[in-house]
């Protein structure tokens, strides 16, 4: 899948970019669509990405509510996802000791906000990467592929970032979007909190006997929680998390004998199943950035944070971090400010810190919660549980925090244009 | 764009140091002008939004100046001056320190966006018979000798149709105890003797200044900072910051 419309050529030396995006992954891609369609100004934006432009063979479900789905939306990408995504309309949540026959759900939610809408949806990896990718093509936006970035220089005015075949590239603000191990973000002096849940998430595909439903279900399980996510057809995307240990010998076992172990965890409701996809292991941990800005550098995506997949809120924390810096960079733009400025990109941090914050506390503490097997633990979740259910109220607002719709959101993400 | 120092004759070494020393401060968002940068963008999108819909342009644009000539009188390190040629105007800022242009010209170099900047005065620009479509007298009037003559030399550069942005600070006791005691010594905002309080105005003195030279005030709105979070609002008490928006018939 060669394109000629991506261009491999590197910047022009004399040039200074207003952006330039460091990290082709669905944040980059997302972030340069944002900025490049922007009505009424022309942002000079590119994208720096070290792999080859292709989507990798990821084989994770990504779960994304609806204010995140407007920011796809926005920038073209959600038609193309939308038919290949499943819809998440009831989560049933179950907390029992893998030897009971019987689970009773703790926690149904759904239906309480908005009967016809999905409370969620299920999109893959790869579809997802791909549309992106598709779309950054179609608008022709510059991305630079193969390219890795060694060096990131404050130079007054500009941002110099050197990359590995000896060039420079320039710009007056650079979003490091490189994943969780970010490059850029160690260059750039800047620091982390944050630790190994000593877990790792096994991630594929399988499709079972009975249609789902629009059924998502999470059963906390001693290992960690375990995930079956509505797909197309009788198909769901699996997060089952383990102790990384045991995860490796699970990993390592044949199909037929993985599926056994499965099927022991997946609980009865959609009756058979069958591996449909290649299986991937990723070790879990919490990472915070001590700062999401400093002059002339912006974080987004895992590059700034990354939570326990529990709530599914990954790339959902990822497209807001899109949402609000695209629209503090236009909005700088707008006014003749410079979007490196690191006055501007403070707004971008007070904005995102607390919401990425909230989420790291509240998914930590609840796989610390529910992941020991002891018996008072559970008696106290369950009634826990089983109070949120009974109370409409409190319902409605996890299920429209879980939608991130709350607050004040950015304007993609309430589905406003730039 | 090049990064070798700019050629002058009429400056040595020494003093191209000092100025690109000063012009890393003026411009350090965190140094001692921080209090300028953080109250950049609510005086920028005043003024974008009263120029776009005063003469019909959209504020969407990223170019939304294009074709207007403004003149920045007292622009400091060009913190106002270099945003306004951005958006697409012809821009001249003028300063009577010769420090504050030199250091304006070499960040405005660096950025490459051009400015004219001009070692002058008001009156003078005035005399030589300037015209401009937007006059900004930003933080100026409070710190200059006569501030009616002042005000007759920016009044007669602006263009019929034209308009002009003052923002100041009000001689209220509010005034005193938050733009003196507070900004200078209370938070170091600004370097103590920045401001006296007896040459602030008051909006009727503006009102006046302007309606003898032929223009009238058409907005006026007072900018406050909010200290939780960090960040200064347009409001409607004009105790003590606030800015006036004057036209002049066509």
């Amino acid at each position: 899948m060669t394109d000629k419309s991506i261009r491999q050529a590197h910047a022009d030396p004399g040039k200074v970019h207003d952006v330039v995006i460091v990290g082709g992954g669905p944040a980059g891609l997302a972030l340069a669509l944002a900025l490049h369609m922007a009505p009424g100004v022309e942002v000079d934006v590119a994208v720096v990405e070290r792999g080859n432009g292709e989507p990798p063979n990821d084989p994770r479900g990504w779960a994304i509510a609806e204010g995140p789905r407007r920011v796809l939306d926005a920038v073209g990408a959600w038609v193309d996802v939308a038919t290949r995504s499943g819809e998440v309309r009831e989560m049933v949540i179950s907390d029992t000791p893998l030897g009971d026959a019987v689970r009773p759900s703790l926690l149904n939610l759904g239906g309480t906000d908005n009967e016809h809408d999905p409370v969620a949806w299920i999109v893959p990896a790869g579809a997802l990467h791909g549309a992106l990718l598709m779309r950054a093509r179609e608008t022709g936006i510059a991305v630079h592929t193969g390219t890795s970035v060694t060096g990131f220089e404050q130079a007054g005015a500009y941002a110099s970032l050197a990359t590995a075949s000896g060039g420079f590239i320039k710009a007056r603000l650079v979003v490091a979007a490189d994943g969780v191990r970010s490059p850029l973000r160690s260059m750039a002096g800047i620091r982390t909190v944050g630790w190994d849940y000593g877990q790792t998430g096994i991630v594929t595909t399988v499709s079972h006997q009975f249609p789902h439903e629009g059924r998502a279900f999470q059963h906390f399980l001693p290992g960690g929680p375990f995930a079956l996510l509505p797909l197309p057809g009788n198909r769901s995307s699996v997060v089952w998390t383990e102790e990384s240990g045991k995860a490796k010998r699970l990993l390592a076992l044949d199909d037929l004998s993985f599926m056994a172990e499965f099927a022991l965890r997946a609980g009865p409701e959609l009756g058979d199943f069958a591996l449909e996809g290649p299986r991937g292991g990723f070790p879990l941990n919490l990472l915070i950035a001590r700062k999401f800005a400093v002059q002339r550098l912006a974080l987004i995506g895992d590059a700034a944070h990354r939570v326990h997949p529990l709530a599914g809120q990954g790339l959902n924390l990822g497209l807001k971090d899109v949402a609000a810096l695209a629209e503090i960079i236009v909005d700088s733009l707008r006014l003749g400010i410079d979007p490196g400025a690191v006055t501007q990109l403070e707004q971008y941090e007070r904005w995102r810190r607390f919401d990425v914050f909230q989420m790291a506390v509240a998914t930590d503490g609840i796989n610390r919660l529910f992941s020991p097997d002891i018996a008072p633990l559970r008696v106290l979740r369950d009634i826990g549980m089983g109070l949120v259910d009974r109370s409409g109220l409190l319902k409605t607002w996890i299920l429209r925090e879980a939608a991130g719709v709350t607050g004040s959101a950015p304007k993609l993400v309430q589905g406003l244009p730039l | 764009m090049t990064k070798a120092a700019p050629q002058r004759t009429t400056i040595d070494d020494a003093e191209v140091a000092r100025f690109s020393a000063l012009s890393r401060e003026w411009w350090n968002p965190a140094g001692k002008f921080r209090v300028l940068h953080k109250f950049n963008p609510v005086r920028l999108a005043y003024i974008r939004d009263h120029v776009c819909s005063h003469f019909g342009h959209s504020p969407q644009s990223s170019k939304p100046f294009e074709g207007l000539r403004i003149l920045d009188i007292g622009c400091g390190g060009g913190l106002i001056a270099e945003p306004m040629a951005r958006l697409g105007a012809e821009v001249v800022a003028a300063d009577a320190s010769r420090t504050n242009i030199e250091v304006a010209k070499i960040h405005a170099e660096e950025s490459g966006v051009p400015v004219d900047y001009r070692e002058t005065t008001a009156e003078a620009l005035a005399e030589a018979g300037e015209q401009f479509d937007i006059v900004l007298n930003l933080e100026v009037v409070e710190h200059v000798a006569d501030v009616n003559l002042f005000m007759e030399a920016c009044c007669a550069m602006v263009k019929p149709g034209g308009l002009m942005f003052v923002a100041t600070i009000n001689r209220t006791p509010k005034a005193f105890a938050l733009a003196i005691v507070g900004a200078e010594y209370v938070l170091g905002w600004l370097p103590k003797g920045t401001h006296s309080w007896d040459k602030f105005v008051t909006p009727a003195e503006l009102d006046e200044a302007l309606a003898g030279n032929g223009m009238h005030r058409i907005d006026q709105t007072g900018v406050f900072y909010n200290v939780l979070m960090d960040q200064w609002r347009p409001a409607r008490d004009m105790d003590v910051n606030y800015m006036i928006l004057a036209a002049k018939p066509a």
